[in-house]
């Protein structure tokens, strides 16, 4: 009984002196703080006076399509310019929407000189911030916000799923394909249009279904919207979707584990989604609607650090950039005949005698003069 | 040495302090440094006016949501519909705020209590439910947060405005943001709404406590049958006590509506206020006091760990496994209760 009284009593002693050292730890916390700060110093000593960050919109860092584009873009800056991640580029994740105010507002007090907003949801808060911060410049991805020290970076999406869109009626062979939006809203507005023009100038009377899974962080409802449109025969689906569509390569892949020979594929976008749809020797991934956010984000960082910040302006980028493209990377899947075709197509954009719609009702206007 | 009353003080205490210590070897055994996290979760909820202004932005809804949750168990009843009655809240209060303009003495109660009173509805329907037919309010409530997230954002696009996905902001009038602790504080977005739910929570204390109405309630809860036999309508009380906690949640809308943001956007998922709010409720032992502190402590938590990872690397999700280590801790009080007693019976 007494050393069983005595193990108690050791315990908690043992457990107090770990309260106590986690107590202790703001002093500690605040001399590392110093250290951060000197070396700061130290970095800019060595010539670079520049930082830069981003707010992930709830899609989060790692969601392989569009906020891991730009920052990697971020990372690729950071190299280039020899930087430090966490002093000359960071990140800051948002887990919900009431955190897009404090992640900005808490970048533009650790100092950094350009802060990115990724994602069209961020814009109300990105111009409250920008508002009350005119020192900061900010960045807003995929979205047009007013202010004097932001700059709006906006895609033609339209183009690029156009092309998607071709791709896609050339490849299936029930005539029938999908589309996955995340939240309905104008931008994603854009891939639709663009898609169904696109399906549609190459077969009129194909059948295209369209799904919005209302979130860009829901792989659940992804994979059950891709469950029902393969279901249907449905065997090519574009997915603009975010993290959403992680969902839909998961179904795709399911099915072609279950039956190799079944037909089926998915378009990625953002990023070249080649690697998600790897399996088995097998891979689903048609091909990928590329948006270069990362390159964007570069070019802007190094336009901002050069003094040439291009406040309150719209930088539009499309296919004439390349910033905007259709991927090759599946060479069985995408075969010659469509690549030329998708080729043929892109030319036709670019020397304007396609206007491809960017909103419903220039998609209707499109669709009549067919 | 330790009466029941301080056991009850007591488990939640010890539950935050062996919350915090499990994620402090959770962060060591992943080669974090926990010194640097706390340090880094401590600074970011008040290292500054800034921090520490929208530290208080983030307890006042979780406070008002705790006291929803708290005031329907107090009564016998699992409110887990708290979620959707934020969410219909928030709409009432920032319609009534786009809607009219309206001397501020009169607009801004108007749109505060419009959010109490849709609150009170979406919490009186799962009550009479109960009630009459004897439904049970979990099953309930769960489907209404779902009626109220969808339905929220059909109006908000097709009402309210015309396709837009997210509402305009709210007349000055009705706004509980202020310049002056704007300036103050950084433009953090901390508003007058913490005086409003700290009031509420004095007043949850008063009815329980000082009425007859609470003792009503209160008893109901313990016992059905007995206040039943005791000349008690059972039934009233189930309506009364879910449309007051539905209030509560709802006035915890008005919070978001008319205090943080100013508006209402169209959402793809809850905002986790009333799921919290049940943690902050367990945590808090249902009283008022208690759940203001246990809100003050989520709402640190979580702005604190917005820091973690710019400052020291530490991931945000760990401050979730904290606060859910926290819950967890809590509701196996049990254990806790057992250790104290032993320790008191060998201690004599």
């Amino acid at each position: 009984m007494k050393s069983r009284r005595f193990l108690l009593i050791l315990a908690l002693l043992l457990s107090f002196g770990l309260v106590l050292a986690a107590c202790g730890s703001s002093d500690e916390a605040d001399d590392s703080g110093g250290d951060d700060g000197e070396s700061e110093e130290g970095g800019e000593q060595s010539g670079e006076d520049f930082s830069v960050a981003m707010v992930t919109d709830v899609g989060g860092v790692d969601d392989k399509s569009f906020n891991q584009s730009s920052w990697e873009g971020l990372q690729a800056f950071g190299d280039e310019n020899g930087l430090e991640e966490g002093e000359g580029y960071d990140y800051a994740q948002s887990d919900s929407e009431g955190d897009y105010t404090t992640n900005l507002s808490r970048l533009v007090r650790q100092d950094f000189n350009l802060i990115y907003g990724i994602g069209y949801l961020l814009q109300p808060a990105l111009e409250e911030v920008a508002e009350q911060n005119p020192e900061t410049n900010f960045g807003l991805v995929d979205s047009v916000a007013e202010g004097d020290n932001i700059v709006s970076i906006t895609f033609k999406e339209h183009e690029g799923s156009f092309l998607a869109g071709v791709a896609a009626a050339l490849k299936t062979e029930t005539d029938k394909i999908g589309f996955i939006g995340g939240e309905d809203g104008d931008l994603i507005r854009k891939f639709e249009s663009g898609y169904v023009a696109g399906a549609k100038s190459v077969n009129p009377d194909i059948e295209i279904d369209i799904k919005y899974a209302e979130s860009f962080a829901a792989a659940d409802k992804g994979k059950l919207i891709a469950s029902n449109m393969y279901n249907n025969d449905i065997d090519v689906i574009y997915h603009a979707s975010g993290a959403t569509g992680n969902g839909v390569f998961a179904e795709a892949k399911d099915r072609k584990q279950n039956n190799s020979d079944e037909n089926i594929w998915v378009i990625g976008v953002d990023r070249d989604q080649h690697e998600e749809g790897q399996i088995d020797g097998n891979n689903i991934t048609l091909t990928s609607m590329v948006k270069r956010v990362d390159v964007a984000v570069n070019e802007v960082a190094t336009l901002t650090m050069e003094g040439e910040f291009p406040g309150g302006e719209v930088m539009e980028y499309g296919l004439d950039d390349d910033a905007i493209s259709i991927a090759k990377t599946n060479e069985d899947a995408m075969t010659e005949d469509i690549v030329s075709k998708v080729d043929e197509w892109k030319e036709k954009i670019a020397n304007g005698e396609v206007e491809v719609p960017s909103t419903d009702e220039e998609l209707e206007e499109f669709e009549s003069s067919l | 040495m330790f009466n029941n009353r301080t056991i009850n003080v007591l488990i939640p205490l010890i539950s935050v302090i062996l919350g915090l210590l499990a994620g402090a070897v959770i962060m060591l055994l992943f080669g974090y440094n926990p010194i640097l996290g706390y340090g880094a979760l401590w600074n970011g909820a008040f290292g500054d006016s800034y921090f520490f202004g929208e530290t208080i932005r983030m307890v006042t809804p979780y406070i008002l949501s705790g006291l929803a949750v708290a005031f329907a168990l107090r009564t016998g009843l699992l409110n887990i519909g708290v979620e959707g009655q934020v969410f219909v809240g928030w709409m009432a209060s920032v319609w009534i705020g786009v809607a009219f303009e309206l001397p501020m003495i009169v607009h801004l109660p108007l749109a505060v209590s419009a959010a109490a009173a849709a609150g009170a509805f979406w919490g009186f329907i799962p009550g009479i439910l109960k009630a009459k037919l004897g439904v049970h309010e979990v099953i309930v409530t769960i489907m209404m947060n779902y009626i109220a997230l969808y339905s929220t954002n059909a109006i908000v696009r097709h009402v309210i405005t015309d396709g837009e996905d997210q509402t305009e902001r709210v007349a000055p009038s009705a706004s509980l943001a202020s310049d002056w602790i704007a300036e103050l504080t950084f433009y953090s977005r901390m508003h007058y709404g913490i005086l409003i739910a700290v009031f509420m929570a004095l007043i949850m204390w008063f009815i329980l406590n000082k009425t007859t109405r609470g003792f009503e309630l209160r008893s109901v809860g313990y016992n059905p049958h007995a206040s039943n036999y005791a000349g008690m309508s059972v039934g009233k009380n189930i309506v009364l006590a879910m449309m007051i906690s539905g209030a509560f949640a709802g006035l915890a809308g008005a919070m978001e509506g008319l205090g943080t943001y100013g508006y209402l956007a169209a959402k793809s998922g809850f905002t986790n206020i009333g799921f919290e709010g049940i943690a902050v409720a367990l945590l808090g032992a249902n009283t008022a006091i208690g759940v203001v502190l246990a809100a003050f402590l989520f709402g640190t938590l979580k702005i604190g760990a917005l820091n973690m990872p710019t400052v020291a690397d530490v991931p945000t999700e760990l401050v979730e496994i904290v606060i859910a280590l926290i819950i967890f801790f809590v509701a196996s009080s049990y254990m806790i209760r057992w250790f104290i007693l032993r320790f008191k019976k060998e201690g004599k």
